[in-house]
């Protein structure tokens, strides 16, 4: 029988790292994520015997990730937008360590301390590496609280099929709001000694190193070229998308997580006007659908690529696209989401400009 | 770098078993097991390598090599993990503690060191060790306090001494302007989350039998789950000190010990 719950998002994520069998979670209160924690707390120990700390920065809890990550076990920690910040060192070391891990950023307004409403202006950090170094994160973008719970579960999948931290990139909306959820059963957390786990060296195996230091420039280049190995096989093998009305549509808009929604709810309004419009949804960021997206341009006359930023996919959209098509932008900053109506507006303004 | 210092364990063990002179009769020292054969890049004279010895000695002794799991710093003893013959987490400058941290609490059973200089554990990573040790994690920090960076070319360290020359106060290190060397090991002690808290030196024989009697405290301790035990080494840096190695010692015991004097600061069962 399907267990249906009405959840906060925050929470409906804890639920469900709880219940894929997470082994720690070591995070620091930030708003809009602290519940997070909160919930964790309260539930897990008692529950799952998972380890949840309260750690003293997101500076020491993502290097607790580090060391945890390092074991084997299944790891995750959650902050908002300064606090990943702070994290940006401890990610590079542990995406060059390939260390297996979730992080979720519920995305709230920047730069500096921002305000705690929702944005999506980390794209950029979660995507383009946020820390020093070439590496790249798995980035999942929800835009419904039944996806923060689907992800979650996904995300620790990827996280161990590739050895990569992968990051939950949500927003303090989806944070925030409740919805109708589908929970998952229980996962029973289990313990599987690694080989390249530090858990004690047996004399059946060598060392166990963790370890992001590679002194010599040619080893450091050879680690360089298996990781973007990695990434490329990780491009070919797991690009997430949706497509809503796209088969027709002439005015495709292109937006990730909960502006998503949005969108569809503008290109419905837009069908009403007569406007064939669709929305095409990345829920992979990296991988990012590149071919998908180009693909998309032949068959369309307008892209209109809408964000809670200044516009910061869309230099991915244009990537893909590669000059086929124009593609504009509309968006909103510092907290505010956008509404269907001026979502639509927008696209009457382009469609009349644009000649068919 | 010198391409002599990578080269793996592989490749000593088949150089020494082939020049070995070191047959079984003749042998009354060796290396312990929970050290690796890879020689030590540490400079001649350096503490590190006692340090180094004595902590792999207590794991045998103990019986605990394949229970154990250390961390290594940012700083000279970055490259730990090429020496110590068990599982090792190399960490990010100054969050050592934090990855001990979280190596412990999800294998509590194991047995957890970290092993940090004073720039890591006194500058950089002050918030990790100051909370680490108030949370009562159940680990062993080492301390290697030696007054300098020594990896980065002798800069000043939070506990060089007033008056000390070092690159970065090359007229002596001025309080008024630099702030005062830090006594973290006294803090430290405050907190109800140590257990153990002690300050050794391996500039003497009897310093260096006292030292390792800390460290297997500090080990041993772990058994009983009541919280950290912390070690402080005072140890010498004869390149950046510029000084010859017997020169460093008897500064050491000249100038270091008498602001960081040796003993227990916090004993199991003694509240100071």
């Amino acid at each position: 029988m399907k267990e249906l719950k009405l959840m906060k998002g925050n929470e409906a994520l804890a639920e469900a790292a709880i219940r894929a069998g997470c082994d720690a979670y070591f995070g620091y209160p930030i708003t809009p994520q602290s519940e997070v924690l909160e919930y964790l707390a309260k539930e897990a120990y008692a529950r799952t015997g998972m380890v949840v700390l309260q750690a003293e920065s997101e500076i020491a809890s993502i290097n607790m990730i580090y060391g945890a990550a390092g074991t084997g076990k299944k790891v995750m920690t959650s902050s908002s937008s300064p606090g990943i910040s702070l994290m940006q060192e401890g990610i590079s070391y542990i995406a060059c360590a390939e260390l297996p891990c979730l992080i979720v950023n519920v995305v709230r307004a920047g730069p500096g301390l921002g305000t705690i409403q929702p944005a999506q202006s980390d794209y950029f950090q979660a995507v383009k590496g946020g820390g020093h170094g070439d590496y790249k994160l798995i980035v999942l973008a929800p835009s419904t609280i039944q996806e923060m719970v689907d992800h979650t579960k996904l995300g620790f999948e990827l996280a161990f099929k590739w050895r990569n931290p992968v990051m939950i990139l949500t927003d303090g909306a989806l944070g925030q709001m409740m919805e109708k959820v589908e929970l998952f059963p229980q996962t029973e957390r289990k313990f599987e000694l690694l080989p390249w786990a530090t858990t004690g060296k047996t004399k059946d195996r060598g060392r166990s190193i963790i370890t992001s230091l590679y002194i010599q420039p040619e080893v450091m280049q050879e680690k360089n070229l298996h990781l973007q190995k990695k990434y490329k096989s990780i491009e070919r093998e797991e690009i997430r998308f949706e497509k809503y009305k796209c088969d027709d549509a002439e005015v495709v808009l292109l937006a990730f997580g909960l502006v998503a929604r949005i969108c569809k709810k503008a290109a419905d309004l837009a069908r009403e006007k007569g406007i064939k419009a669709g929305v095409f949804r990345p829920i992979t960021l990296f991988p990012f659908p590149y071919e998908e997206v180009n693909t998309l341009a032949d068959s369309s006359r307008i892209f209109l690529t809408v964000e809670m930023n200044a516009g910061q996919m869309l230099e991915d959209i244009r990537l893909a696209v590669n000059g086929k098509i124009q593609v504009d932008f509309t968006g909103r900053m510092g907290g505010i989401i956008p509404t269907p109506e001026e979502i639509l507006e927008k696209i009457i303004e382009i469609n009349e400009g644009v000649p068919a | 770098m010198n391409e002599r210092r990578m080269l793996d364990d592989s490749h000593y063990e088949n150089l020494i078993e082939e020049e070995s002179v070191c047959i079984n009769e003749n042998l009354v020292y060796d290396k312990p097991e929970t050290l690796t054969k890879t020689p030590m890049h540490y400079c001649p004279g350096c503490g590190h390598g006692v340090a180094h010895r004595l902590i792999a000695e207590v794991i045998d002794e103990l019986g605990i090599q394949e229970k154990t799991i250390g961390v290594a710093p940012v700083g000279c003893a970055v490259f730990a993990y090429n020496y110590f013959n068990v599982d090792m987490s190399e960490a990010a400058h100054g969050r050592a503690s934090a990855v001990a941290t979280g190596i412990k609490r999800v294998l509590p059973d194991r047995y957890v060191f970290s092993y940090q200089g004073d720039g890591d554990l006194a500058a950089i990573g002050t918030g990790e060790t100051i909370h680490t040790c108030n949370r009562g994690e159940n680990i062993l920090i080492i301390f290697i306090n030696n007054g300098i960076y020594g990896m980065t070319g002798g800069q000043m360290a939070p506990t060089t001494l007033e008056g000390m020359k070092t690159t970065t106060t090359p007229f002596g290190r001025d309080v008024q302007a630099m702030g005062y060397p830090l006594k973290i090991t006294e803090l430290i002690a405050q907190l109800p989350g140590v257990y153990y808290c002690s300050r050794v030196a391996v500039n003497t024989p009897v310093h260096v039998r006292k030292a390792k009697k800390a460290i297997y405290n500090g080990f041993k301790f772990q058994e009983l789950n009541k919280g950290v035990s912390f070690v402080e080494i005072v140890t010498n840096c004869p390149s950046n000190w510029k000084m010859t190695p017997v020169e460093s010692n008897k500064w050491l015991e000249e100038h270091m010990l008498p602001f960081y004097p040796l003993g227990d600061l916090k004993l199991p069962g003694k509240e100071n």
